[in-house]
């Protein structure tokens, strides 16, 4: 965090200062570690064994904390007696085919929850089990009848989810932790006792992590693991706790939530799929049934709204509001199916704006061998980034392996405005919404994404306004008319408005909404991303609200917007206890207050409540009642279908009801735990673009005997986009290196300062050797693991000021089932003194590498 | 006369008579030294920013002279950032005013080996034209079974974490019109 997110740190040193314990557990010793408590070095990929270590501590200690577990969570809920543990089958949960290489997670269901209707989708049934993953990667889960599941509060029955974590986790002892992880069994006992003493009424403990957690191919379960702790300790939706995702771009969270991804519409409504959408109704059953609890049984308002937003008068009760012009899935269409869709001629068209996969994505060479096959490619960026010029200079020219004069793809260039030239806002990690306003106009024809984004629609929807194409009819109905403040520059405000959404009919009609519990499933009301309506509360920008920090609460509720509701702790109701009060006066957050409201009593606080403000703690629904009304007063997690949160998670998660510790897809290490090696459902592309390294045990394990990871350095940013055209940045991290270990260093002749290649069966990369304790060799697996530490900021250019060998470019292409999101955290690799070779010879380098793993190039196994 | 044209005003004079006596602070501040003032201070305004790396969010107050953004600093009203800023956002300045930034829109055609530059108008309606005919080309009506599809698969997007949210929110509005739904960004990977 001290590195990459340097200026957030301060709030942990703040905390440190008084009193707080800081530990960092990461594989190297970075600044975060230097000014830490304590520091833990575990071997990269193993962090499920040591937070199932935790968890088992936790279970075996009896040092959770009862009363919220009970009240707040599903550890009294029984499961169905089909459901099998990777304790019963060596490391797979009940429902595994392996042909299909997929669970069907019916028998991972609660008992009494009626099993999921699967829609009637003939030839997608392989895709099935991925558009549940798909769906639930965005909003929750349905979960239907699940306001009335059975439940144990003794949390004593065999099959109640508590039992079920303590069986699972039992096998996750400290000596089990001291063999996967490297970490030797009294730090451990360290970490736990220091954790669990920190939790309870008085006291909470924060999780941070930074988005390599997610870059696994068990990243979900990774975060999932994380939860199981916090939730077991009473460390969710109080101040001090939490699970904080450090994110590093600008607004990597806002383009989660008004989504720029294949999965999601604004506001973490599902795209549609194909054969399971075919109306609003059918769609909207697989985002919620009527008889669960919480809000996202208000669904179809949402939907309609962003509807109404997008196609205006178009979108018709009678007629769907539009949703049969939707765009209809069949699986995974993310960016690395899409490159690999490039490679097999299927896309003719990329636009990247404001990102440079050449360097930034896994598997470099995949990357720019797709662009290399294009019909044609729109680069948005300040500078000529690697991804615009592979043309002409990319690794590839200098292997031979393609040739400018080869390469088809027609490449337009346009700059962009940066942040000071257009305005706009941000949403940061805390889900913050701040705007920034525009300082200066943007210089020759830099335009901003709004203006390019508007005006490309305004052309398209000019060509198409008198066509007759059904295929058109969309683009005609788009609303799309918004206020120009000059050529190509749109209001951004209009946009936020819209985003916002407004009451299209009554006596407010053509007003903000002021939050989205006035959205209305009938048309009357519009709404671009139902999460972020009030921002534009009152005719305001909230957003761009200033009140300095020392002038207001410690909350800081007038500095900027967070959705929803402006809301800066979410689920914090679970911050006062089943009866309402806080748990503790030192951590009061919100409470009810029953003199309120003449006696009829109200939630309050320093922060918004996340509760229906005036519903008492002792509110009991009628059974059977359903959504907001089916929460009782004391269900804080009102996204949840059953209104608590999930320890166990009964749908929902492809790989799982609950971590497990795999190895990575690529490891030279066995499996201590289970016999199953790897995340068994883990996305694989097996083909010759996309060789892997063997793991242990297979034969060729050996030839890759070493772990890597990779990672970011505070002067540089992503693939340097933004940092490796600066002469600052530049001077201050001027070129790739390679962190390795004394001990790897005298293993391997590596002279601090020479050179190194590192080697996997993809390519192999040029680094500067920097030997150094920080890296520590761990013992796990029973032999001793050396860890390599490449920073990927650089690439192969001619524009930047400095440049380099692209880490990426060593990483293949395997994937989280769940969110395929890629493995770049850890892989296997060979490393070596001196450069690597050049022009062709590199490749039969490489070539000879995966001879002698026996890696076979149609295989790829 | 001029106090600081005469003898008194020698550096060596301050040294041994004012509060300085090592001589490293105002004893040894030159007259163009005094004079000095930061940038900052006649800048024609001062805009409310925000940090356009990480997702800290951290305030800044970007100071603009002659049209001209002149200077970037923290904000210190910011309950984020409390006025600091990181290296990077440090050096956000010189993001913007980069010598190497391309103003001009650049063409490459296929098989060709240099940049051209581009009317931007021009490239706007090559771009549409593009769009327009791998869509019609590549789209794809219905589904095997007869299950609408309403797509391309022949157009694809990366891109979004570094932009502003109703950027996003126009990118993914026209793209789903349009039928393309390879549409992501950073946050996948």
């Amino acid at each position: 965090m001290a590195e990459c997110h340097p200026v957030g740190f301060q709030w942990v040193m703040e905390a440190k200062k008084r009193g707080a314990r800081v530990i960092h557990v990461d594989p190297r010793f970075t600044r975060t570690s230097a000014v830490a408590d304590q520091h833990v070095a575990l071997r990269a990929g193993s962090d499920i064994a040591f937070l199932g270590g935790i968890v088992n501590y936790i279970l075996q200690t009896e040092t959770f904390f009862r009363e919220y577990v009970v009240a707040y969570t599903n550890a009294a809920t029984l499961v169905r007696d089909d459901f099998r543990d990777t304790e019963d089958l060596d490391g797979l949960f009940s429902g595994y085919d392996e042909g299909k290489r997929s669970y069907d997670p019916a028998s991972w269901q609660y008992e009494g929850m009626r099993e999921q209707a699967t829609p009637d989708a003939p030839g997608h049934a392989s895709d099935e089990k991925q558009r549940i993953g798909d769906h639930a990667g965005g909003h929750g889960t349905t979960a239907s009848g699940a306001h009335d599941v059975e439940r144990d509060e003794t949390m004593q029955h065999p099959r109640c989810v508590f039992q079920l974590l303590k069986r699972h986790y039992a096998r996750y002892t400290p000596s089990l932790v001291e063999e996967v992880c490297g970490v030797p069994r009294e730090e451990f006992l360290d970490v736990c006792e220091a954790v669990t003493a920190n939790s309870g009424r008085d006291r909470t403990t924060a999780w941070v992590y930074s988005v390599g957690w997610t870059q696994h191919t068990v990243g979900a379960q990774y975060i999932r693991a994380a939860a199981i702790i916090q939730l077991l300790l009473g460390n969710m939706g109080r101040p001090g706790g939490g699970i904080l995702a450090l994110r590093g771009h600008a607004s990597i969270q806002g383009s989660t939530d008004i989504p720029t991804l294949f999965n999601l519409l604004p506001g973490y409504l599902p795209m549609p799929n194909a054969g399971s959408s075919a109306d609003l109704t059918e769609y909207l059953g697989g985002i919620t049934t009527p008889d669960q609890k919480g809000f996202w049984v208000n669904a179809r308002a949402y939907a309609v709204s962003l509807l109404k937003a997008w196609f205006g008068e178009a979108a018709r009760a009678d007629d769907d509001f539009g949703f049969g012009w939707l765009p209809r899935l069949t699986g995974d269409h993310g960016t690395y199916s899409t490159v690999l869709g490039m490679l097999d001629g299927k896309v003719e068209g990329y636009f990247l704006v404001g990102e440079n996969p050449a360097v930034g994505s896994a598997h470099g060479r995949l990357q720019r061998l797709g662009m290399a096959k294009l019909d044609w490619l729109v680069v948005r960026d300040f500078q000529l980034i690697e991804s615009a010029t592979f043309w002409r200079d990319g690794p590839e020219i200098a292997t031979g392996e393609l040739s400018t004069a080869g390469i088809g793809t027609e490449v337009f260039f346009f700059p962009a405005a940066a942040h000071t030239e257009k305005s706009g806002t941000f949403t940061n990690t805390q889900r913050m919404l701040q705007w920034h306003h525009k300082a200066v106009e943007p210089p020759g024809d830099a335009r901003s994404d709004l203006g390019f984004y508007w005006r490309l629609g305004d052309i398209i929807k000019k060509r198409l306004a008198d066509g007759t194409e059904e295929r058109d009819a969309p683009i005609r109905a788009l609303t799309w008319d918004y206020p120009l403040l000059g050529p190509d520059d749109p209001d951004a405000e209009a946009v936020l408005r819209e985003i916002n959404g407004s009451y299209l009919t009554g006596e407010f009609a053509g007003r903000p909404l002021p939050a989205f519990t006035e959205m209305a499933d009938d048309g009357s009301t519009s709404g671009g991303c139902w999460i972020y309506t009030g921002v534009y509360a009152g005719g305001a920008n909230q957003a761009a609200r200033r009140k300095p920090g020392a002038q207001q609460s410690w909350v800081a509720p007038e500095w900027g917007w967070a959705w929803p509701a402006n809301r800066r702790i979410l689920y914090n109701r679970a911050s006062a206890d089943p009866d309402g009060r806080p748990w503790s006066d030192r951590k009061a957050y919100v409470w009810w207050d029953p003199a309120l409201d003449n006696g009829a009593g109200r939630w309050t606080g320093h922060d918004v409540p996340d509760f229906p403000v005036g519903k008492a703690p002792t509110y009991r629904p009628e059974p059977g009642t359903s959504g907001v009304d089916g929460l009782a007063g004391d269900d804080p997690f009102v996204m949840q279908a059953d209104g608590k949160a999930w320890l166990y998670a009964p749908t929902g998660l492809l790989d799982g009801p609950l971590p497990a510790h795999y190895e990575p897809h690529e490891s030279p290490v066995r499996n201590p735990v289970y016999g199953q090696q790897a995340n068994p459902v883990r996305e694989e592309f097996r083909r010759k673009e996309n060789p892997s390294n063997p793991s242990a045990p297979a034969p060729g394990s050996e030839v890759f005997p070493y772990v890597f990871t990779t990672y970011r350095l505070t002067e540089h940013h992503t693939a340097g986009g933004m940092s490796r055209w600066l002469s600052y940045l530049s001077e201050l991290q001027p070129e790739f290196f390679c962190e390795v270990s004394p001990a790897l260093a005298a293993e391997r002749e590596l002279e601090h300062g020479g050179w190194a290649t590192v080697v996997t069966a993809r390519s192999a990369v040029e680094a500067r050797v920097l030997v150094t304790e920080r890296i520590k060799p761990l013992r796990a697996g029973g032999k001793v693991i050396h860890q390599v530490g490449l920073p990927y900021h650089w690439g192969v250019g001619d524009r930047a000021i400095v440049q380099g060998d692209s880490a990426n470019d060593l990483l293949g292409v395997t994937l989280d089932p769940n969110v395929h999101i890629q493995e770049s955290k850890v892989s296997s690799c060979d490393i070596r003194p001196g450069r690597r070779p050049r022009g062709p010879d590199l490749l039969r380098f490489v070539e000879g590498y995966r001879h002698r793993a026996g890696i076979t190039v149609e295989g790829a196994e | 006369m001029d106090v600081r044209k005469t003898f008194l005003s020698w550096p060596v004079i301050r040294q041994l008579s004012g509060p300085d006596p090592l001589g490293r602070g105002a004893a040894a501040q030159s007259a163009r030294t005094k004079e000095l003032r930061p940038r900052t201070k006649t800048a024609d305004r001062v805009v409310d920013s925000i940090c356009p790396y990480c997702a800290v969010g951290c305030g800044q107050k970007v100071f603009v002279s002659g049209e001209r953004v002149i200077q970037i600093e923290g904000d210190p009203d910011s309950p984020v950032s409390r006025g600091r800023l990181c290296p990077k956002g440090s050096a956000s300045e010189q993001l913007v005013n980069s010598p190497s930034r391309v103003t001009t829109v650049l063409h490459r055609r296929p098989y060709t080996a240099e940049w051209e530059e581009i009317d931007l108008d021009t490239a706007m309606e090559m771009v549409a034209d593009r769009v327009l005919s791998t869509r019609a080309r590549t789209w794809q009506d219905l589904d095997d079974h007869g299950h609408p599809l309403r797509r391309t698969l022949g157009i694809a997007s990366l891109g979004g974490a570094t932009l502003d949210n109703e950027e996003n929110y126009l990118m993914k509005k026209l793209y789903t019109a349009l039928g393309a739904i390879q549409i992501e960004n950073q946050a996948r990977i």
